[in-house]
């Protein structure tokens, strides 16, 4: 962690910019006036109480929720552009989303809904495509058959690892992942932790993740921001942990966070 | 169009050296650039010496690059060529040994084979299928019988009242705008037409007779099977089947609920209850918009209409058309339920389903009704 914190220590490049950001439903305020950077390269973890705002924070980022009011700029681009405008199209290419149940279209193969960003947004052949499906499974740890399979026919852990294959498409720079362990055992859990931490180093991604688990935050983040009274509180998890504010001492110091936090002091005086 | 390849990137290029044997890579090797590099090193002719290659001037690598890169070595060098003969600066070394793992892909054949046996071999499957389903649709035809007995023998336990007056509402009561409007269009058509055709032997006003035969005994409850197996036997299957996808079967199972006596026979026997009614309406509602088009057409008055009719029917002849209501509305109601069971796990199955549902009960209904004129001509009815 700590070469990856250097490496972003020269280089502070804000690729996701928020300025002012106000959203909320009805007479509920979600995000009252939030500021936020994340930078090229590092892991930013977003933790919040369920009905919080997570998602609505994510789907503000990537356009799909206007802001009602405030700024959200990705790569210096504005994205309150209209979805699907050519504005916006610009970035999509540039970013890769995992949504919290893989959102993988239902009537195509896995191989296809990989090569579904690929054949919008370049003219390769079938045959490289095919290949690049292949070694994109082969990335998030699915054996090649699961290409040929229908989302329907697999498990949550392999759809979510297919999510993920499909998000990689096209070598973004930037991934948004919302809630990637959610619903999965510890095991797959922690390989899923692993695997994204792996492809982070191997392809230099900045990553956005919404999560509620814990043992992630540990595992691959750089920094985590909490979302806690319409507001952000951002932080390393060592800030955090002295921090006064009631939500996140339970959130650090409950008895999950203990456990989990325990483990990494062990860790680290190993 | 917006596409990844018109960004204005270093280009990527790569160049064979005969004499040395070597191939010197460069540049941006990205996703941008993979469909022309891919074309390009296609081309590439080796005459069976191990090529080295020194891909030390990259600039940028991802996944797509790395991928054409390993490729290209596997295609140039000798199969026991070590990964350290690739020239690489250091900082991409990790992605392209990630991706350098032996995997064996075996090509999967398919099991349909080519030609005239193949198409012999679709045909048996889908015989086959469609007799298991026609087999599984007896047994579910089976079960339902045997628990509306059960049911009728235990009525304070087995029937749900409400849910059975919530589905008469819902089939029954709201299809009359739609039943009611339909038929008196039909109505017109057919009072229309015979008016037309008629006139030429001067027989107009037996387009009276023709118009209450057919839509008492056909067209009152034909029209009425199909609108209602299009609105009501849908909602079933599509009711049922979301049901299914969100295991709200499931949970209702595990907590020992008799699916077919909360969910199905509401529904048959709301069916089976509002269909014969809403023919009854349909019929007369038919019967008006002929009486329109005779006021119109011939001059006929109400009362003149109504007086050719009498003398025209009999009560047998709406008794006709009514009996075959409730049998089409257990039909059309057994159908949605049962492919509302059919559905699978995800979003794609129920629009499937639905469809199929429709498809089936429309055809069901009108081989029926076949086999019912077949039968009252027997009887000679």
């Amino acid at each position: 962690m700590s070469s990856r914190q250097a490496q972003n220590g020269h280089d502070r490049e804000a690729v996701i910019r928020i300025r002012g950001l106000v959203n909320g439903f009805g007479n509920k305020v979600l995000h009252d006036h939030i500021d936020l950077d994340v930078y090229r390269g590092e892991v930013l973890g977003v933790v919040g109480g369920s009905g919080a705002g997570k998602s609505v924070l994510l789907r503000s980022i990537i356009g799909l929720n206007p802001p009602q009011e405030g700024s959200v700029e990705v790569f210096g681009k504005p994205t309150s552009e209209e979805i699907e405008s050519p504005a916006m199209r610009e970035l999509e290419m540039r970013w890769g989303v995992l949504f919290q149940e893989g959102a993988l279209f239902s009537s195509q193969t896995v191989a296809e809904n990989i090569q579904v960003p690929m054949r919008e947004y370049t003219s390769m052949s079938q045959a490289l495509m095919d290949e690049i499906a292949e070694i994109k499974l082969a990335m998030v740890g699915l054996p090649c058959e699961t290409g040929d399979k229908y989302p329907s026919e697999l498990s949550g852990g392999m759809k979510k690892r297919a999510g993920l294959a499909r998000a990689l498409a096209l070598d973004p720079e930037l991934l948004f992942l919302d809630e990637p362990t959610a619903g999965l055992d510890p095991i797959s859990a922690n390989q899923f932790d692993e695997l994204i931490a792996q492809l982070q180093k191997i392809l230099g991604l900045t990553v956005f993740l919404v999560t509620h688990d814990i043992d992630t935050l540990r595992a691959v983040t750089d920094r985590i921001a909490v979302l806690v009274n319409q507001k952000l509180v951002v932080g390393t998890i060592d800030e955090l942990r002295k921090n006064k504010d009631p939500w996140i001492q339970d959130y650090f110091s409950g008895v999950r966070g203990r456990a989990a936090l325990a483990s990494m002091d062990t860790q680290e005086t190993r | 169009m917006t596409s990844l390849e018109n960004t204005a990137e270093p280009q990527a290029w790569f160049k064979l050296d005969r004499d040395t044997n070597k191939l010197a890579v460069g540049g941006a090797w990205t996703i941008a650039e993979s469909a022309r590099l891919d074309k390009e090193l296609g081309a590439l002719k080796l005459d069976g010496a191990p090529v080295s290659i020194d891909a030390s001037k990259i600039s940028r690598l991802d996944s797509a690059g790395a991928w054409l890169l390993l490729r290209t070595r596997r295609a140039l060098q000798a199969p026991d060529a070590k990964a350290g003969d690739l020239q690489l600066p250091e900082l991409y070394r990790p992605l392209l040994e990630n991706l350098d793992q032996p995997r064996k892909s075996e090509p999967h054949k398919s099991r349909i084979p080519p030609g005239f046996r193949g198409r012999l071999y679709k045909m048996g499957r889908t015989t086959v299928h469609t007799y298991f389903q026609a087999l599984s649709m007896l047994g579910y035809l089976g079960r339902v019988t045997v628990e509306t007995i059960e049911a009728f023998a235990r009525p304070k336990h087995n029937l749900r009242i409400a849910a059975i007056f919530h589905q008469i509402e819902e089939t029954g009561i709201n299809a009359l705008p739609i039943v009611g409007l339909l038929s008196f269009l039909i109505g017109m058509v057919i009072a229309y037409q015979g008016i037309t055709q008629l006139k030429q032997f001067g027989a107009e006003y037996l387009t009276i007779d023709g118009l209450g035969i057919i839509t008492l005994r056909e067209m009152g409850v034909l029209m009425t099977s199909i609108i209602i197996a299009g609105r009501s036997g849908s909602a079933f299957t599509a009711q049922i089947g979301t049901m299914r996808v969100n295991q709200e079967i499931d949970a209702m199972q595990a907590m020992g609920l008799n699916t077919v006596d909360t969910l199905v026979l509401p529904r048959i026997i709301g069916l089976v209850v509002s269909l014969p009614l809403l023919t009854l309406y349909a019929d007369f509602m038919g019967l008006m918009g002929g009486a329109m088009m005779c006021y119109f057409d011939l001059g006929t008055t109400l009362p003149a209409f109504l007086r050719e009719l009498q003398q025209a029917l009999h009560v047998q002849t709406l008794m006709v058309g009514l009996v075959k209501a409730p049998v089409f509305a257990f039909v059309i109601a057994l159908v949605g339920c049962y492919e509302g069971f059919q559905v699978e796990r995800n979003a794609a199955s129920v629009g499937l389903l639905t469809t199929r549902s429709v498809v089936e009960s429309v055809f069901l209904v009108i081989v029926l009704d076949a086999a019912f004129s077949v039968m009252f001509s027997v009887l000679g009815i």
